[in-house]
């Protein structure tokens, strides 16, 4: 696959940090330690409630860790304002897609630009759809009436919009067939390898999620529990056991 | 027929008003889900600043009745929109994650805190405003009734089709109403586009109690008298209107407002003007057993 994985000295550009996050009184993440480097596509597994889409939504402040710190190219987001978060161009695909149903495409695509420069709308748009033509059909159609697989597009793209340095992406694959699947991860590489966007995912789909990533971790129970290159993950016996005994047919399938 | 048509005049006018301050119920339980149910008050509180400020305006000499108009047009609905927006940021802002029923209860104090506000600094009597725009036009001049069509319920009926108009507008094309679309369709999700959701939460509260001051204004003409108590009568029977025509829905809010005034008007005048506050009370009963989200609600509201 891609060329050599991007360094890991210097600032990393996302840092998590002794970071717990409660709902109401049951704790969700238990103290979890977590870098993402610039450049890097950083896949995160687990069981299900494992904590990861809590992750993923404490990095933006909601719910907001009660311990540890969050740190984006050095700087404390801890405590930011969630709409501030999202000004310092990390965007977010969330578990659910959370496309505005209401909304055509094209006002979903506007929402994610909120916080861009309008000077590059139409660059951003161009992009979005050339990763997702499907999109520049439907510009017009609610988003309620939208496919599973083309809110999935939409709520990448409304992300895009923002052009995010960093990118953060709750199981793009859930409930897509193989080839929408294949389509979204090829998107996701190319977003990285072309425009060198730093890219954090969640992913149930392990197999693709760790074959796609530079590194990988592992959560257990709002815990990191294994961490390392993607490839060295896919090879740990414990991970295949847990994560990939049901994916033996997409393996075989994988193999190119 | 005459008499029919008569009704028909007043109730669509009575309509107009009460629409417009059901914009500002349903368009707060649209993103917030909740009832502002001092939303009548600051009615009340928008009918008083513009008696005081066409009062005022008299007093220093200005007494085009036009251009006083548009003045206190603009005073009312300025200062209106300050106690909006005060009332939501120290009432409800600090509430917002609390309990459920925490805002609720914080807003029927602001309610009654408000009543006794302008009680106490304006006494409880009825204030009434010399009537400034007079005349209108016969429509039909039978000797059985005469039907007529005064230049306030012209004034009434125009500016509220024009400001719905410029409202519905500014909700549909603007960067704003898009915000606050996607507020009231996702609050989290608009705060991680980068939406600023409390400020949004604060234009939709100021919005809507400049529209309440508009329709405070209207009933000060049409009425020629205000009092402390016209915000909680009236607000009930806007909310009815929100409720009816599907809360959270604007074009809602406009037709349940109209219908409101029409049945109000109707059942005066041809049942008993004694019980006129029942049948607004019973609709809201019904509507809420039999049709509980309205003409134009929408069954799912997803509410995150
Ligand atoms: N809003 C909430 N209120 C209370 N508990 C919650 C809430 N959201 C999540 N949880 C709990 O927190 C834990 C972690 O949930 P989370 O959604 O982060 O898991 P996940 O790893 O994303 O799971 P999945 O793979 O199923 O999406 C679960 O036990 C879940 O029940
Ligand atoms: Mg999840």
């Amino acid at each position: 696959m891609s060329a050599a994985a991007p360094t890991q000295d210097g600032v990393p550009m996302l840092a998590v940090r002794g970071v717990k996050t409660y709902y109401g009184k049951i704790i969700a993440l238990k103290g979890v330690d977590l870098d993402v480097h610039p450049g890097e596509i950083v896949a995160l597994i687990g069981a299900n409630g494992a904590g990861k889409s809590t992750l993923m939504m404490t990095i933006f402040g909601t719910p907001r860790a009660r311990e540890g710190r969050i740190l984006y190219e050095g700087r404390d987001i801890t405590r930011l304002p969630t709409h501030e978060i999202a000004k310092l161009r990390i965007a977010q695909a969330p578990e659910g897609r959370r496309i505005f149903s209401r909304m055509t495409v094209m006002e979903n695509l506007q929402m994610g630009a909120s916080v861009a420069d309008a000077a590059h709308f139409e660059e951003d748009l161009a992009r979005v759809f050339r990763l997702f033509p499907r999109l520049k059909e439907r510009l017009h159609q609610r988003g309620g009436t939208l496919s599973g697989g083309e809110q999935q597009m939409l709520a990448i793209g409304r992300a895009l919009m923002s052009r995010p340095r960093l990118l953060l992406l709750d199981e793009p694959s859930l409930g897509l067939a193989p080839l929408l699947v294949k389509q979204i991860f090829s998107a996701i590489r190319e977003l990285n390898e072309r425009d060198k966007l730093t890219v954090f995912l969640v992913e149930q789909n392990a197999f693709h999620a760790l074959k796609l990533a530079h590194r990988g971790y592992v959560m257990i129970n709002g815990q990191i529990t294994i961490s390392g290159p993607g490839r060295a993950l896919l090879k740990r016996p414990e991970i295949r056991a847990a994560y990939l005994e049901g994916s033996r047919i997409e393996q075989v399938q994988g193999k190119r | 027929m005459e008499y029919f048509l008569q009704q028909l005049i007043n109730g669509v006018t009575l309509g107009a008003i009460y629409g417009l301050i059901a914009i500002g119920y349903t368009m707060v339980y649209g993103i917030i889900g909740m009832i502002n149910f001092a939303h009548g008050d600051i009615f009340m509180i928008g009918a008083f600043i513009a008696l005081i400020a066409f009062l005022a305006l008299v007093a220093i000499g200005v007494t085009a009745v036009p251009l006083a108009l548009f003045l206190v047009l603009l005073i009312a609905m300025a200062l209106t929109s300050l106690y909006g927006w005060t009332v939501e940021r120290f009432a409800y802002r600090p509430l917002r994650h609390s309990f459920r029923l925490a805002p609720l209860i914080s807003a029927i104090g602001m309610s009654i805190a408000l009543q006794n506000y302008v009680q106490i600094v304006q006494g409880a009597r009825v204030k009434p405003l010399p009537p400034l725009i007079g005349g209108g036009y016969t429509i039909i001049d039978s000797p059985v009734f005469v039907v007529q069509l005064s230049n306030v319920q012209i004034l009434v009926v125009l500016t509220t089709v024009a400001l719905m108009a410029v409202f519905s507008w500014i909700v549909a094309n603007t960067r704003l109403g898009r915000d606050m679309r996607a507020c009231e369709q996702d609050l989290k999700m608009a705060s991680l586009v980068g939406v600023n959701v409390d400020r949004t939460i604060s234009y939709t509260f100021i919005i809507g109690a400049a529209l309440a001051a508009v329709a405070g204004i209207m009933h000060l003409l049409y009425y020629g008298v205000v009092d402390f108590y016209i915000g909680f009568v009236a607000g009930v029977k806007a909310f009815t209107a929100a409720v009816l025509g599907g809360i959270g829905s604007l074009p809602g809010a406009m037709i349940g407002g109209l219908l409101i005034g029409l049945i109000e008007t109707f059942w005066s005048a041809y049942f008993s003007i004694e019980y006129k506050d029942v049948a607004a009370f019973s609709i809201l009963v019904i509507v809420l057993i039999f049709l509980p989200t309205g003409i134009l609600g929408r069954p799912e509201i997803e509410k995150v």
